[in-house]
């Protein structure tokens, strides 16, 4: 099933081309895709789509908070859920995640309370996840240095003989930094049993694709580097999930890392502090309507016989509830003291951040 | 059983005493291997350890770092070897965008257990970018801890503890002392303190405070200065981050003129950390100004012209008299 073209449906016509060569399950000729959906089975089919809601819907709140104030610059992942939440669920809950900003939610998937990412963009230190509890580590904010961290965690944990397998995040952009090809390379000479998912949504910030790279195909790169690639409709939940599922089975298997390109458009703006119109046709987007992930798995769930509009209503309304009630409660969150988060920087505190120093009346602004 | 040493085998029997008391040490660095590092600071550690915990890594800076970093994560206690100074350059945005904002970042609760050797400094005679001493840049870095032994046993003691800090430690080798002469180690090293001073030679009428390969040439400024008639004592730093507060305030304070020696640029550099640390606090004990003794801010030298780029023991004399003299 995941080695099919993206035969995409006429009305998809507009990205149809840059799909070519992508795993598709919601590309498939009608009967394919319900059969193949059938597979999946309703639980993990209706949770896939619950998580892109939760996603969704905490993007959607902190999109409202940032307008209200109540957060900072929030950089918004409109439109690349199914690549997350395909990817989360793909993983046990002992294999190692290495997001970025953009999937600066993903430790809700895990468990984690959506207020804790919340808070992070609100600049309180509350907003720190608990790293080792959900195994997933902190948001990397320089692009291309979280792959690195994910090939040691996941050699690491081999040499330790531990079960786990690493996924690292990254854009198209990233895949330009030294830090992606070092990474890949260290990976596939150690055999490390990590995945690197980078979304290609053809943008890092107003720097189209063609000035990234030469190669139309990120997926091909890892060829350099002796591992496999594989490309996936990024805007297909299911497809996504189980690109993910397999190249982790692989990297369980002891054969190393893949290289997963999960293709897409950015939807929306880099960040909320961003302004599209000024490096690109504000239309473009507007081209990938029906590619949009949450509508899609949708129509097809329900096409499939496995649920219903209403009870897909109902997740997404949940969701919005529990992301409004969670937005809700950041300003209960106090802001803590200097002298605490001194204290955090070393786990022996050194003068220069001790007690007499923080007392310096230069040194800071009272408490 | 205790041994008569060089430095860079301390430095190896060191790292052989980590790896056999912590399952979960592993070497990472280019190199170190079956060639045993290209100091031979790891000759012997993959035939005893194996493939597994002495790595050969590729030529990835960026990339090993990185890696140990996320060792750090699922239970390893990584050592990294660096082979030349300026080849850390390329890690950089690993130690200073990650590994000294790690354990921050989770509110204190996980640090990394990682440390980092630098062989650093010139005086050998080598091509460029392999002479340089960037410790500075570590220690303006929040997050980290910088030290630099100067003799076989400093060297071991303070390696064993940097190996069992629970923060990344950026471990300065002078490579310029590896060979430099021998002493008596004890079988096994016992971890010192890695935020302490250590005075190395007493005196009263001058300080002259330094670290790593420097220690040799301002001991031997000391020993000129005595044939002067002028005592000088001097103070190995040892810890660049954090500077031992306590020990520069009481070395003012008792010697009231102090010269700084460091073989790193002058501009920002330790000596001008610790000049403001003693003017700030002690002002009113200081009978000179602080005086530095350093390299020039200027790319390392071609090594035809390091002698004069390099900190000399007549060019601290110089300085030692200036502070006398004032």
């Amino acid at each position: 099933m995941m080695r099919e073209l993206g035969a995409a449906p006429e009305d998809l016509a507009p990205g149809a081309e840059l799909m070519q060569g992508a795993a598709t399950v919601l590309g498939l000729p009608e009967d394919r895709r319900r059969e193949a959906l059938a597979e999946l089975g309703r639980p993990l089919a209706l949770g896939l789509f619950a998580a892109m809601a939760r996603l969704r819907a905490f993007d959607e709140r902190a999109v409202i908070l940032q307008r209200q104030g109540v957060i900072g610059t929030y950089p918004t992942y409109f439109g690349e859920e199914a690549i997350q939440a395909g990817s989360v669920l793909a993983l046990e809950d002992r294999d190692w995640l290495f997001p970025t900003y953009r999937q600066n939610s993903v430790v809700v998937l895990r468990g984690c309370a959506p207020e804790v990412p919340l808070l992070l963009w609100r600049g309180n230190p509350a907003g720190w996840h608990d790293v080792q509890a959900l195994h997933t580590a902190p948001v990397c904010v320089p692009v291309a240095t979280n792959y690195p961290h994910a090939v040691g965690a996941a050699w690491g944990g081999r040499l330790l003989g531990q079960d786990l397998v690493a996924l690292a995040y990254g854009g198209d952009g990233s895949t330009s930094e030294g830090d992606f090809h070092e990474a890949c390379n260290l990976a596939a000479v150690v055999g490390a049993p990590v995945i690197f998912l980078v979304t290609n949504n053809q943008w890092a910030i107003s720097t189209p694709l063609r000035l990234q790279t030469r190669v139309e195909r990120i997926a091909e790169k890892a060829s350099a580097y002796g591992m496999p690639g594989v490309r996936v409709d990024g805007f297909d939940v299911f497809a996504c999930h189980l690109a993910v599922r397999e190249a982790a089975a692989r990297a369980r298997r002891g054969d190393g890392p893949t290289l997963v390109e999960a293709v897409g458009y950015r939807l929306g703006p880099h960040g909320t502090a961003d302004e599209p119109s000024l490096y690109r046709d504000p239309e473009s987007a507007r081209r990938w309507d029906a590619w949009e992930p949450l509508g899609r798995a949708a129509a097809a769930l329900v096409d499939a016989g496995l649920t219903s509009e209403d009870e897909l209503a109902q997740l997404g309304a949940d969701a919005a509830a529990e992301m409004r009630e969670a937005g809700d409660r950041l300003q209960d969150f106090p802001v803590p003291s200097v002298e605490d988060v001194a204290s955090r920087v070393y786990q022996e505190t050194p003068w220069t951040l001790g007690a007499e120093r923080l007392r310096e009346p230069t040194y800071r602004e009272d408490g | 059983m205790p041994a008569n040493v060089t430095m860079v085998e301390a430095v190896g029997r060191a790292l052989g005493q980590i790896l056999e008391d912590d399952p979960r040490a592993i070497l990472l660095g280019e190199d170190i291997g079956v060639n045993g590092g290209v100091f031979r600071a790891t000759v012997g550690l993959q035939e005893r350890f194996g493939p597994d915990r002495v790595v050969d890594t590729p030529l990835s800076e960026a990339g090993f770092v990185g890696a140990a970093i996320g060792m750090c994560l699922v239970g390893l206690r990584p050592i990294v070897e660096i082979q030349f100074d300026a080849f850390v350059y390329p890690a950089f945005e690993q130690l200073a965008s990650h590994a000294g904002r790690f354990r921050w970042r989770t509110n204190g609760a996980y640090g990394l257990p990682l440390v980092i050797r630098i062989p650093y400094g010139g005086g050998t005679k080598a091509p460029e970018l392999h002479s340089d001493s960037p410790e500075t840049l570590f220690s303006h870095t929040p997050g980290l801890r910088v030290v630099a032994p100067s003799d076989p046993l400093s060297a071991g003691e303070m390696l064993v503890a940097a190996a069992a800090c629970g923060d990344p430690v950026i471990y300065m080798e002078p490579k310029r002392l590896y060979r430099r002469g021998r002493a008596e180690v004890p079988d096994r090293f016992q971890p010192s303190t890695l935020d302490r001073a250590q005075v190395v030679r007493p005196g009263d009428d001058v300080a002259i405070l330094a670290h790593g390969a420097m220690i040799e040439v301002a001991l031997e400024a000391a020993a000129q200065l005595a044939a002067l008639g002028a005592s000088a004592r001097v103070v190995d730093l040892r810890s660049l981050y954090p500077l031992d507060r306590e020990a520069l305030l009481r070395t003012a304070s008792e010697v009231g003129r102090v010269v700084v020696v460091h073989e790193a640029p002058r501009h920002s550099g330790v000596a001008a950390e610790v000049a403001a640390i003693l003017q700030e606090e002690v002002a009113d004990h200081l009978l000179a100004p602080v005086l530095r003794v350093t390299g020039m801010d200027m790319p390392f030298p071609l090594f035809q012209l390091e002698d004069q780029a390099l900190p000399s023991v007549s060019r601290v004399v110089r300085a030692a008299r200036a502070a006398l003299e004032y």
